[in-house]
This record gives structure tokens, sequence and C-alpha cells, in this order.
């Protein structure tokens, strides 16, 4: 870490901007820095750092100091790295964060990736060495201002000004973003507070308040995402909206429940029915909502809820009871299958299989054999056969 | 002589005052409800107005994404709770979530023969962005997580298990409890985890920590080495990207969603 050197950041006459990511920290050698987390840059020229929290604190190694680089795979815990070994520092060095290092490499962390990209530029500029066709190599050691330790740069102004420009309006639009967030979640708060009084109160006068009362209510919360503990208990989460919702999945999902055997798990619906509409898709609680009130409303299907906790959508003519028989049967036919197996025979997802299984068991027409090879099922000979 | 406040008049007069007692109550309720409805609108216009300068904001910054979710949660609010939340429909967060949540369920579905339903947030997010392409919004880890809690509700067993310094993202029913999570934690420094290791780092039983491996092995989220030096070693597929990463194949992505 002792081969870089203070800059402005801005880029010099000649040299052009190839590459920069966000998210990059620095280790000198195989030791953390206190340089966690910065933007690196890559020109034609040179590799800078600088501080995303603090854009003074901005430094930069010259490409012709690296010897080379390596590439270090991401795993647990830790991000994509690469490794730069750098040849020692010429004596006539600017200064920098560091005056010695006992390392002759430093890594650069990619925590937000953009890794191989980087390495990919990278290589590439230390290949072709552009900076050497390109006079402003040198310039950099020359014209600084020791004082306010910024690079007065030479010529092209304008590239520089707008680079700065650049900077200065996208943190002026996230700080005009957070404070515009900051002023509308006052008003958010307010409507929680008005939400909370007037559960309190419904709370207080139960059955003092109608039906249609309650209706509003509760499609006003689901408009501000206000959950209330207090309505759920006695009239569900369900709004008019969720009633229309059931009544549109009951159509959408007559076809593929049949063909899939009349039943489905809540995962493959959320797919199916959000890959389908594109936009405006459904929350993963409005479609647990909407399949409350589909028996309610007597639509031609129904939400059921396992012992295991999951959850599946039957066409009402479904009888899960009767394709037991008929598992029981294919069981019997094949021995003993686990629900892999049995799904894979059967065509249905390896998750259903294993409910239907378990149903089996649990009305007695299956024994299990649980060993560390897996969960088989045979028939249950001791009912059969007693 | 006269009784006073006994007779039918009497309940009668009572059972009059109690209804416009009622009715009273009623009003109450109706002119706070009308003051909500108007509040409501007058938000609606704010959060619109927010909404076109800031929009892009939120699809394009995942940091800025953070600090909103935050901030709903502290006052709370819920903006990924209803696709008809006026946050969802204004600002567009609820589509971003939704859609990531079909992503990470199909992802987890093609690679659940492979590790059992246990997979690392890393392998996660590398196999969702490749399959989101090169044009699509940045996703970060933040995001997947917040998406996946949004998938508890639908009953497939989506959890989230804290080891070493990330997570590992459970997408089956399997049952596990605090032993297992432990051993999850103590298994991911190398990838696998042997009864000895157990016994020395958790101070457990043999029996304990056989039970607690043998569980991971029948739900296919540990295999079995019964060839390593010393004694069998225990690993976790779902590690495995540490050694060598592997693609979904066509086959694998085709059996995802049916």
């Amino acid at each position: 870490m002792d081969r870089f050197s203070w800059t402005s950041g801005l880029l010099e006459l000649g040299e052009t901007l190839v590459v920069q990511q966000r998210g990059v920290r620095l280790c000198d050698g195989e030791e953390k820095v206190k340089f966690d987390t910065g933007v690196l840059l890559l020109s034609t020229h040179r590799l800078i750092w600088r501080d995303q929290k603090n854009h003074e604190c901005c430094f930069a190694v010259p490409l012709s100091q690296i010897v080379f680089i390596e590439e270090q795979a991401a795993g647990i815990g830790k991000s994509a790295k690469i490794v730069v070994h750098l040849h020692p520092a010429s004596s006539n060095k600017e200064p920098g964060p560091f005056q010695s290092s006992k390392y002759s490499y430093i890594k650069l962390s990619f925590k937000e990736h953009g890794e191989i990209e980087f390495y990919r530029r990278l290589s590439e500029e230390i290949t072709q060495r552009r900076w050497e066709n390109m006079p402003t190599g040198q310039t950099i050691q020359v014209n600084k201002d020791p004082q306010a330790g910024r690079i007065r740069a030479v010529g092209i102004v304008g590239i520089e000004r707008k680079l700065e420009e650049k900077r200065k309006e996208t943190d002026k639009n996230i700080s005009e973003a957070f404070e515009d967030l900051s002023k509308l979640m006052e008003k958010a708060k307010e409507m929680v507070e008005l939400s909370k009084s007037i559960a309190n109160k419904i709370k207080e006068k139960q059955g003092d308040i109608t039906e249609d009362e309650t209706i509003r209510f509760k499609s006003y919360l689901l408009s501000m995402g206000i959950a209330n503990p207090v309505t759920r208990e006695t009239h569900g989460s369900g709004t008019h909206y969720h009633m229309q919702l059931a009544k549109q999945l009951a159509g959408i999902l007559q076809t593929p429940l049949e063909e899939r055997g009349g039943i489905m798990s809540l995962t493959e619906v959320y797919c199916l029915v959000n890959r389908a509409r594109g936009l405006e898709l459904l929350s993963p609680e409005d479609l647990v909502n909407a399949c409350k009130m589909l028996e309610s409303l007597k639509l031609p299907l129904r939400l059921r809820i396992f012992d295991s906790g999951v959850m599946v959508i039957e066409l009402q003519s479904h009888n899960e009871e009767e394709m037991v028989a008929s598992a029981l049967e294919t069981v019997s036919e094949k021995g003993s299958l686990t629900a892999d197996e049995f799904a894979k025979l059967v065509g249905m997802s390896v998750l259903l299989a294993k409910e239907r299984l378990l149903l089996a068991e649990k009305m007695g027409h299956l024994c299990r054999d649980d060993s560390v090879e897996g969960l088989r099922f045979y028939p249950n000979l001791f009912l059969t056969q007693s | 002589m006269h009784r006073r406040g006994v007779g039918a008049g009497a309940i009668a007069k009572r059972k009059l005052a109690e209804a416009k007692y009622k009715e009273r109550g009623t009003v109450l309720a109706e002119d706070q409800l009308a003051q909500m409805s108007k509040q409501l609108d007058m938000f609606k216009t704010n959060l619109e107005e927010f909404a076109s300068k800031h929009k892009q904001e939120i699809r394009k910054n995942p940091e800025f994404r953070v600090q909103f979710q935050d901030m709903c949660a502290t006052i709370g609010v819920d903006p990924l709770a209803s696709g008809k939340g006026f946050w969802s429909e204004m600002l567009g967060v609820g589509d971003f979530y939704y859609e990531l949540g079909v992503q990470i369920i199909e992802v987890c579905l093609a690679l659940k023969h492979r590790n059992g339903g246990l997979i690392t947030l890393e392998e996660l997010h590398q196999q969702v962005l490749k399959g989101r392409g090169k044009f699509a919004q940045d996703v970060s880890q933040d995001d997947l997580l917040r998406a996946i809690k949004k998938l508890k509700v639908l009953g497939n067993g989506f959890g989230i298990i804290p080891v070493g310094g990330t997570y590992l993202i459970q997408s089956v029913p399997a049952e596990l409890n605090m032993d297992h999570t432990v051993v999850l934690q103590l298994a991911e420094k190398k990838g696998y985890v042997t009864v000895s290791e157990i016994r020395s780092s958790l101070k457990w039983e043999t029996e304990r920590a056989k039970q607690v491996l043998e569980h991971l092995l029948k739900e296919g989220m540990a295999w079995l080495d019964t060839q390593a030096a010393g004694e069998p070693q225990y690993w976790l597929p779902a590690l495995f990207t540490e050694l060598y990463a592997q693609e979904i194949t066509p086959e694998e992505a085709k059996e995802a969603i049916p």
C-alpha cells in the first residue's frame, strides 16, 4: 500500500477512464486497512481509489507499477478479489496514505461484485500499455500544489469539470431524494397514528362499527401497508380487492389445475400467476389472502394446508384421499417408492408427491422406512395382512 | 304513588337512550374514517409527487432501497404487503420484489436435487443475476433477503439461516431446529464437518451429533464421504461453490417450474 500517491481523482490530459466499480475494499497484502468502501477507477494510466464516504480521500498508483495481477474467486462471506503485485516504489514517488509496507502486493475486494469485468479491463490495459503512447504519465508528478494537495490538470478543463459536476449532481440527487423521503415518511407516520387510534376505537366498541366501515378501514390499511391485528382476528385480512382476486384466480387456475392432476402448491401458483401478469404483480400476501376466501365465496377451488405447513390449491372436485388409493396401488406395484421416484412415475412435483405419500401414511395405507438413504414408503402390510 | 325507573315505559326509555348512544358511537367512527379517507388522498398525492421525482432512484440504487425499507419499517409500514398498496402502485417497489420472488423460487427449485434445498446467499445471488441477464436492474443481497422474507407466507418452507458472515437460504419445508442450524454454522468454515469436530467444538455427545447429521443426510442437505482419511466427513453441497461453481443445466431449468 505504500505505492499509492494522493491525487485529486481528476483525469489528466490524454488519460481516459476505462471502467469504474463501487464497493471496493483495499487490503495491504493480507492485512485489512481502513479503506473499506470506495470507488475503484481504472484509467489508461492509473488505478485510482476514492473513498465513497469522503471524496477528498483519493489516491492512485500508475499502471506501470504493476508487475502482474491474479484473481481470487469469491467464497463464503468473502467477495471476489484481484491481487495486484507491484514494483517497489520509486524514490521520487509523491506521498500517499502509507509511508511503508511489508507487502509488495495489494488486494482489491469487490464487495458489490464487478470483479470479473474489472479484471478483464485491467488485464487489457496492462497488456496494451496505452500510457506509454500518451505523455501524461510524467505530468502527474509535475504541477502539484503541495498546500492544497490537489493536482492542477493540464489542458482539457471541460472534462474535469464535467466529471466533478456529475459527481456533485449525483450527490445532490441522492441527498434531495433522502430529504424528500424523510418528509414523506413523516406524513406516512401520521397516517399510521391515525389508523392506530381508529383501531383502538373499534376494539373498544366491539360490534358498534358496521361491516361496511370495517371493510372500508381494512382497504385503507391495505393501501398504506399497515397491518392491523385487531380486525384481523375478527374479520380476517381480506378486502374487496382480495375477493375480486379470488374470483380471478378461480378463472385463471382452472385449466392449469386440470393439467396438473387437480392440485398445485401455492409457490407454483405464485410463479404461474405473476409470470402471466408481467406487470402489477401479486404480493405473496395478496395471494394467500385471496386464497383464504376461495371456500367462503363458493368458488370451484380451495386452499388446503398440510400438516407440514405446505399450502396447496385444489380443485373442489379433487379428492386427495381418493388419490391416496391410487398412490397405494402404484407403491404396491413397485414394492416401495421414495417421494422422488413416485414423483417421476406419476409426473408430479416432488413436494406434492411427498405430501401425498405422507397423507397415505397418515391414513394407514403406507409405512415408512426412514434411513440415511432417504425416506421410502412401503404398503402397510401390518394392516392388510394381520 | 308513582314508582320511578321501573316498568315498561322506563325500560323503553332506557333502550332508546342506549340506541342513541350506539348511534353516536358509530358516528364517531364514521368521522374518523372520513378524516382518514381525506388524509389518505392527500398522502397519495404526496407519494405521487415523490414518485415522479425519485422513482428512478429507487429502481437503480440498492442503497436507497435499503434506506427506504428501513424507514418504512421504523414507522410501521410494509410497502411490500400488497401489490394493491400505494407504495407498490406508485413507486413500483412491489413488482421489483415480487418478480425477484419468482426468480428466487425458480433457482431454488432447479438446484434442490443437488443441495437438498439449502443454498448460500452468494450462490443464489449469482444464479439470480445470471437469470436476469445483462440489461436487468441490479439486485443486491439485501433485496434478495427482503424478497425471501415475503415468500415465507406461501408455506413452502422458505427460511434464512445465519452462518459465518453470511446466510444459508432454505427453500424446502424440512424442519431445521437450533441443533441443525448450529451444525450448519460449524460446517460452513470448511464445507464439511465430522462427528469429532462437533463433539469438541459444541461439547455434544456422539449420539446427538449423529442424529443431527443423519437428519441432514436424509434431507439431502449433507453428503457422506466415507473414504476420507480418519473419520467420515459430512459435506454440505450448499457450500460447494467454494470448491467449484456449477451452472444450472437446461434439464434442471426445465424441471424447475412445469
